[in-house]
């Protein structure tokens, strides 16, 4: 037993590696959010469409979850996931939160113009410190809201892929 | 040539100041509270380029904590709190030394762990018991052999 000793070691090593290698839900870039438990933070922000008027904390307050995507115009994978926003407000008909982050008015009306609204409120995240409130290390991100304001879920990088079925629509459902 | 190899070392020298200094932003005025914030920002790890300090990196979300990190000490927050600040944020891992708490016991343990190992594994050896002495039988065979050695010289 004791000359297979490190035999052993190394085999478990090995399989411990591969597992952690093949492990596709596994990104090293993604920084695991320590705000999910939390209730979100109190802001009050300006709008990106005009007539909305200043969004604060109340409205992710309003008893109904809901999702706050952080984005922006100059974000080139938030492109990639702007039609599956559409299509969870449109389809699904889910409450969605807009922040833009790190933005100039102009261009985030110009980018919601362009691709479409699918927000019921949008906030305008001048200096980003909204987006360090919730811990964002960068857009996109969303954070799926229960009733009460509490932060339940946080999806890392665009929501593409199997990310909106596998991910996103189970958290959301989860949260109700 | 010596001279030249110290002129090489002082402008690398010279290089990793400039470097070291951020330039993109206005330090506090209190000089002691710059000093506190700057020591501060090395022990903060970039969200973005995640093996850099703060004080390191020219990410956008790092000049933000930068600022955010300036802001605080002006305002009379100890270096603790805006710790506890950006640990709320971001977790633990926003330290580039992670605390010491039950989580991290084995990895703060584990040098030890593995030199207490080596420790251990090195003792046995030396323990070991020494061979048995040669049987009557075991010496003939190897004097002969010895001596088949010493022949085919």
């Amino acid at each position: 037993m004791q000359r297979f000793l490190p035999l052993i070691i190394v085999v478990a090593l090995f399989a411990i590696f591969l597992q952690m290698m093949t492990d596709g839900d596994r990104n090293p870039n993604e920084i695991k959010s320590v705000m999910v438990g939390k209730p979100v933070p109190t802001f009050t922000l300006p709008a990106v469409v005009d007539g909305e008027g200043e969004l604060s904390d109340d409205f992710l307050k309003s008893g109904r979850p809901m999702l706050v995507n952080f984005f922006a115009s100059w974000c080139v994978p938030c492109r990639a996931e702007h039609e599956n926003l559409m299509k969870l407000a449109n389809e699904h008909g889910i409450t969605i939160v807009g922040i833009a982050y790190k933005d100039r008015h102009a261009d985030a009306l110009a980018f919601l113009d362009e691709l479409g609204n699918p927000f019921r409120r949008t906030a305008l995240d001048r200096d980003g410190r909204l987006a360090i409130d919730f811990g964002v290390t960068g857009v996109p991100e969303t954070f799926v809201i229960d009733g009460n304001g509490m932060i339940t879920y946080r999806h890392w990088g665009p929501i593409v892929g199997d990310g909106l079925e596998a991910k996103l629509l189970p958290a959301y459902e989860a949260a109700q | 040539m010596s001279r030249l190899f110290t002129a090489l070392i002082a402008c690398l020298l010279l290089t990793g100041v400039a470097f070291a200094v951020a330039v993109d932003e206005k330090p506090l005025e209190d000089p002691v509270k710059e000093a506190m914030a700057r020591e501060l920002m090395k022990d903060i790890r970039c969200l973005v380029c995640q093996n850099q300090s703060i004080e390191d990196s020219n990410a956008d979300l790092a000049r933000d904590l930068r600022q955010i990190v300036r802001e605080r000490i002006a305002m009379g927050d100890s270096p603790e709190n805006v710790r506890a600040y950006l640990v709320d944020r971001y977790g633990d891992w926003v330290l580039l030394e992670p605390p010491v708490k039950p989580q991290t016991y084995f990895l703060w343990a584990s040098p030890f762990l593995f030199l207490a190992l080596v420790a251990v594994a090195v003792a046995r050896r030396r323990k070991a018991a020494p061979p048995a002495p040669l049987s009557a039988d075991e010496e003939a065979e190897l004097a002969r052999i010895m001596k088949e050695k010493g022949e085919d010289k």
